[in-house]
């Protein structure tokens, strides 16, 4: 079979980025606090899925709590998965606020349209693996995991 | 992996021994060139499953292996109720009971060569597949209670299956055990209007022709024969899993730090198998393995519908329906003596051997039909399970090919609209919503399907039947 070389990369796109894992695929977002971190790693799971523009049409409001930073990050990519499953929606654009264990956040997106966004996979679950939220060295906070799909 | 990193014990059995918090040693079976291409991880989440309390005997790791989460796919673990035993949601993973039914159609090659592809066209449009299509059943509370107590016999009971398929189905159909009120709301809502969809990722649905037999008495007992067509699906327990899978992994990193349990992984999450956390797992994970039957179930019927279209006196028998994500109890020879273990299976196809009670009259004298799925360019197998299989991996065996490549380096290297015309051109006709899933489901990014049921043969897990090949593969 001919490898096609000329197939766009899709590692990263300005703040955040695809990493490889065996079966699935590790995603990443950075930005000048946690919130942004989450918000760009959110747009990476969107990415996932299609690589079509989604439309901000509708809200919805996601609230998650959990322990620490990172179980956190964990807790918001599911109630995104969550979302897109019930409500058989894709979401382009994403407002967070984490106030110490919690986080309230917006989705902004709309029905899955087949034809357009020609979705690749469907999400299962953020994992633990790889799982990492930290402050840079050059003062960026990243969040990242890998997601099952 | 360097195999240098191991003790080779025989050609196709690779071994490291118990040290600091291992408390079993850990047990690969590939030959030498598949476990010099798994990732150094498999390894790694060997030997990290090698140390959750309980475990009995080793951490084996199939074939087809590759990087997981906590454990590896293809990673086969049990654990001893009795003696501290644990049981891991990360174990049995996200999609629940996810696995393969293979169905003979009665019909030859020729038969569907002549509507090939306005056979593809209406198997596309009928079995709803991938993110964003939606089933024609909507379960309200009490049919979803139904139906995760009931599994494939609830489909049965509705009309959406075959009385006789449920002796053809791991636990005739229904897993006994399941607790439909230990799955959150949440669960039973993502589920609502899943039933009877195949999803994405690596699930499908095949036709498939028989393109080579290795055991002809065997094959004959299965009802094959060269160049049969064959229907295949693989799927699991759609959203309900997931949610299952996501909602315990959470609750037991806690229980697993409350019971003083030293996790290396996060996603080796478990709670010890006697204890409350422990007990409503199982349940819901059950529940979450009826789901999958039924689904299964219910897909089979709409394959049945469409045949039935084409070919109006086509009677499609199910040869067999295996799940590879599961825990579950079962009765294994240890040391000379009969014990009831909880035996994990994370991307690993139960393999029983000739005589086992589970077996249905008509297959029990030869063993049980071990089906492992290939790629959409190369093909599939059925073996059946061997009598050594018990001694080797508690009766288990590979469940596929295994990923070689991931999804993201996949895409780098193949466009889905070279991959379906070069497949057409090799009469293998692939019908999917995305060209993007078809480039990340590339045949290429899968290791050698016949290379890894070689090794699986050679290890005493499971031995050929028939080899299979596409004609048609609707993708997610």
């Amino acid at each position: 079979m001919a490898l096609n070389c000329s197939a766009p990369p899709i590692e990263r796109r300005g703040d955040w980025e695809h990493f490889p894992h065996g079966a699935d695929v590790g995603l990443r977002g950075r930005g000048a606090t946690p919130a942004q971190a989450f918000e760009a790693a959110a747009r990476a799971l969107t990415a996932v899925v299609t690589d079509a523009p989604v439309e901000p049409r509708d809200g919805v409001p996601v609230i998650c709590e959990a322990p620490d930073l990172e179980l956190l990050f964990v807790e918001w990519l599911n109630a995104i998965i969550y979302e897109m499953a019930v409500r058989n929606m894709l979401f382009g654009r994403f407002a967070v606020r984490i106030e110490g264990a919690r986080l309230v956040g917006t989705l902004w997106g709309e029905r899955v349209d087949v034809a357009r966004h020609a979705p690749a996979c469907e999400p299962k679950g953020a994992t633990y693996t790889e799982l990492k939220v930290a402050k840079e060295a050059d003062g960026a906070w990243s969040a990242a995991c890998v997601v099952d799909v | 992996m360097d195999p240098g990193r191991f003790t080779r014990v025989d050609p196709t059995t690779w071994r490291i021994e118990a040290t600091g918090a291992m408390r079993v040693p850990a047990i690969i079976y590939a030959d030498e060139t598949l476990i010099t291409d798994m990732d150094d991880k498999v390894r790694e989440q060997a030997v990290n499953v090698a140390t959750l309390p309980g475990i009995v005997q080793a951490s084996y790791v199939m074939p087809d292996a590759h990087w997981g989460y906590g454990f590896p796919i293809g990673g086969v673990a049990a654990f001893d109720a009795d003696r501290g035993g644990v049981v891991s949601g990360g174990g049995v993973g996200f999609d629940i009971s996810c696995g393969v039914r293979t169905m003979l159609t009665g019909l030859s090659v020729s038969d569907v060569v002549l509507v090939q592809k306005s056979l593809a066209e209406s198997l596309f449009h009928q079995i709803p597949a991938g993110l964003g299509s939606e089933g024609a059943i909507t379960l309200d509370a009490g049919e979803m209670d139904a139906m995760l107590a009931g599994g494939a016999q609830w489909a049965v009971e509705r009309g959406w299956g075959a009385p006789r398929d449920l002796e053809r189905i791991e636990e005739s159909g229904r897993m006994a055990g399941a607790r439909p009120d230990f799955v959150s709301d949440h669960a039973k809502e993502r589920q609502r209007r899943e039933m009877g969809t195949l999803g994405s990722g690596n699930h499908y649905l095949e036709v498939q022709a028989v393109a080579e037999i290795f055991d002809a008495t065997i094959a004959g007992v299965f009802g094959l024969a060269r160049d049969d067509a064959l229907v295949t699906i693989h799927c699991g327990s759609r959203g309900l899993g997931h949610q299952i899978g996501t909602e315990f992994l959470k609750e037991m990193l806690a229980t697993a730090k409350g019971a003083g349990i030293e996790l290396p992984d996060r996603e080796l999450a478990c709670a010890p198998i006697h204890s409350e956390v422990g007990q409503r797992y199982l349940g819901a994970m059950r529940a979450g393995v009826n789901c999958a039957l039924a689904n299964r179930e219910i897909l089979g019927h709409y394959a049945r519908r469409v045949f039935t279209h084409f070919f109006p006196n086509s009677d499609l028998r199910l040869l067999f329906d295996v799940s590879h994500n599961t825990c579950k109890v079962e009765s294994h020879l240890v040391d000379g003596k009969r014990r009831d273990l909880f035996v994990h299976r994370k991307g690993a196809t139960r393999a029983f051997g000739p005589g086992h009670e589970s077996l249905p009259a008509a297959l029990r004298s030869v063993g049980q039909p071990v089906l492992v799925g290939g790629s959409m360019g190369t093909g599939s197998y059925v073996l059946v399970g061997e009598a050594t299989s018990e001694a080797r991996a508690f009766s288990s065996a590979c469940h596929g090919a295994g990923r070689a490549m991931s999804r993201h380096a996949a895409l780098r290297h193949w466009s889905g609209r070279a991959i379906v015309d070069d497949l057409a051109s090799r009469g293998i006709l692939i019908r999917s919503p995305s060209m993007r899933g078809v480039a990340e489901e590339a045949p290429g990014a899968y290791k050698d399907v016949d290379a890894v049921v070689v090794a699986a043969e050679r290890a005493g897990l499971a031995r050929r039947v028939a080899r299979l090949r596409p004609l048609i593969c609707i993708k997610g």
